[in-house]
């Protein structure tokens, strides 16, 4: 049996919580050598691992191509936004993992606030960001309107140039804001590693699920909020 | 040349209507075979007929306006069209009624395998049979289908809809707090399900057992030692459980956090779990209310199937591959 329990897959994101996410499946008791010095393998039968960009994680494990998955909160309220008809995607939410913690946060130049000169002298404000879905759906609940600008990389680089007033974006230690002169102006919401699961997995591996969460429980509180 | 046809429909051409062809027709001797007569209703119905029903995530998608200027919309399940049937042509006909449907819903959800816009509906409505009986004769029905058509490794979920607002209720869970909360729940989401209950100002012993109720699954023991509020939904559990036959009785998995999405539930509902596919293959349960608001008060139970969702997961149990399958350890 793997120490991650009986027949269980876990869907590992790449990038900023790959650490953390690492570190919880060590405590786990899972052998994560391999894991952490190949970079460019991406299945790990062995253990029960396959690894994938955070955004990705949801989509396999709604189809149940792996069991369980550690994504951001702000994968999840994205893919949410953009499917409001259907509330969200069909996975379960299990525990919030504490890691990887980040804000949400409307941010825009240092100075005046353009972004309400803009909403007052033309009545729309640019907004970008990565995030449309999330975006859009807080402006609206603010009474603001926008016109969103997804873009796909920095979006710092957005209001330097002048293509819009303010960003959408999520971040850790605010010093990429600070180092590009742009300050925030609202928080939205905090966003931490999240652990889902496919609903059919959490039905008929329930005893595998339910013992992995206990484990989880037992972890240092330093891994687990 | 490229003529597209709508997102999430699809063309079935011969080889693949035989395969569901033939699921269809097993599934059809089944149900006639226990006695439920098949029925057909139009695709398009009035939006304030239908509107009478809380469809909840299901509600009709589609809408067209007629000739006079009235809204129609495309049918999102059969359950409601057969509750009109039943309350207009069978006003006065001696409960039970049995009905069985192969039909075509439309809902407006993202297209995915197995989540089309477009989707066939295998199911059954038992209408005048009350809770145990009628759930266990629906759950009985459903296996018997299964079974037929050759599905080996399904497990029915069975919960009950009243379980999670009677917990809060008796846990003195205040009013405005109740619809986030099972809102919560039925979005699977058992860490807002948490943020909310430390919000709504409850003791310790009454948020650790919001939370940790519904989060109980699995064989008989999981009924044993129900807190005093589910003691009503869980003996019902226990009862239906009681009336079924082995062979039915083992597929089952108590779960006492199983919420379905669409609104008109009462009672006991259920869900279709196949290793061969990542989400259920069909679910049905008790609407004991829902016959009320077309004006003939009649307890009733039923089940739809996806017929695609079905065909998926016999293939991939035929293959030995699919969703949760591909990875199990060699037995």
């Amino acid at each position: 049996m793997s120490p991650l329990g009986d027949g269980l897959t876990i869907a590992v994101p790449r990038g900023a919580l790959f650490p953390g996410t690492v570190d919880l499946l060590t405590g786990l008791g899972l052998d994560t050598d391999e894991l952490r010095s190949n970079d460019r393998k991406l299945l790990f039968e062995d253990i029960g691992v396959i690894t994938m960009r955070p955004s990705d994680v949801p989509t396999y494990v709604e189809a149940g191509a792996a069991d369980l998955g550690v994504t951001g909160k702000d994968v999840l309220l994205e893919q949410a936004a953009q499917r409001r008809s259907e509330g969200g995607r069909e996975v379960y939410e299990l525990r919030d993992l504490g890691y990887g913690r980040c804000t949400m946060v409307l941010a825009s130049k240092a100075g005046p606030d353009s972004a309400l000169e803009a909403l007052r002298r033309l009545g729309v404000m640019r907004v970008a960001t990565k995030y449309p879905g999330i975006a859009a759906r807080y402006l609206e609940e603010t009474g603001r309107q926008a016109e969103i600008v997804e873009v796909k990389g920095s979006v710092e680089l957005a209001p330097l140039t002048g293509m819009v007033e303010a960003i959408i974006d999520l971040t850790a230690t605010g010093t990429t804001l600070r180092e590009n002169n742009l300050i925030v102006r609202e928080e939205i919401v905090v966003c931490t590693a999240r652990l889902i699961a496919n609903p059919v997995a959490h039905k008929l591996k329930a005893t595998a699920i339910d013992d992995l969460l206990e484990r989880l429980r037992g972890l240092p509180a330093a891994n687990v909020a | 040349m490229i003529h597209p046809i709508p997102s999430g429909t699809r063309d079935v051409l011969p080889e693949e209507t035989r395969e569901v062809r033939a699921i269809t027709d097993t599934l059809r001797a089944v149900f006639e075979r226990h006695d439920y007569g098949e029925v057909y209703t139009p695709a398009l119905e009035y939006e304030s007929v239908l509107a009478r029903a809380d469809m909840a995530e299901a509600r009709p998608a589609y809408r067209v306006f007629d000739e006079s200027g009235a809204v129609l919309v495309l049918r999102s399940d059969m359950t409601v069209p057969i509750a009109r049937v039943v309350a207009t042509r069978y006003g006065s006909s001696e409960p039970p009624l049995r009905f069985c449907y192969f039909a075509h819903c439309y809902r407006g959800v993202r297209p995915q395998r197995g989540q089309p816009r477009e989707l066939l509906q295998a199911g059954i409505e038992l209408i005048g049979s009350p809770a145990p009986q009628g759930t266990a004769e629906a759950l009985t029905v459903l296996c018997d289908a299964l079974d037929a058509t050759g599905l080996k490794d399904y497990r029915i979920g069975l919960g009950d809809a009243s379980l999670f607002p009677a917990l809060m209720a008796s846990l003195q869970v205040p009013e405005p707090a109740r619809p986030g909360l099972l809102e919560a729940l039925a979005r699977r989401d058992f860490v807002g399900l948490e943020h909310t209950l430390e919000d709504a100002g409850l003791s310790d012993e009454a948020a650790e057992l919001l939370l940790e109720v519904p989060q109980r699954r699995g064989d008989a023991e999981v009924l044993t030692d129900a807190p005093a509020p589910a003691v009503e939904a869980v003996t019902g559990m226990r009862q239906v459980h009681e009336l079924l036959e082995p062979g039915v009785a083992a597929r089952v998995i108590f779960d006492l956090g199983l919420v379905r999405n669409i609104g008109y539930y009462t009672g006991a509902v259920f869900e279709v779990y196949d290793p061969a596919l990542g989400s259920p293959i069909g679910g049905g349960g008790r609407y004991d209310d829902l016959l009320g608001y077309f004006g003939r008060q009649l307890p009733a139970v039923g089940f739809a199937l996806g017929v695609d969702r079905l065909h998926v997961a016999l293939a991939g149990e035929e293959r030995g591959t699919g969703a949760l399958l591909a990875r199990e350890p060699a037995q």
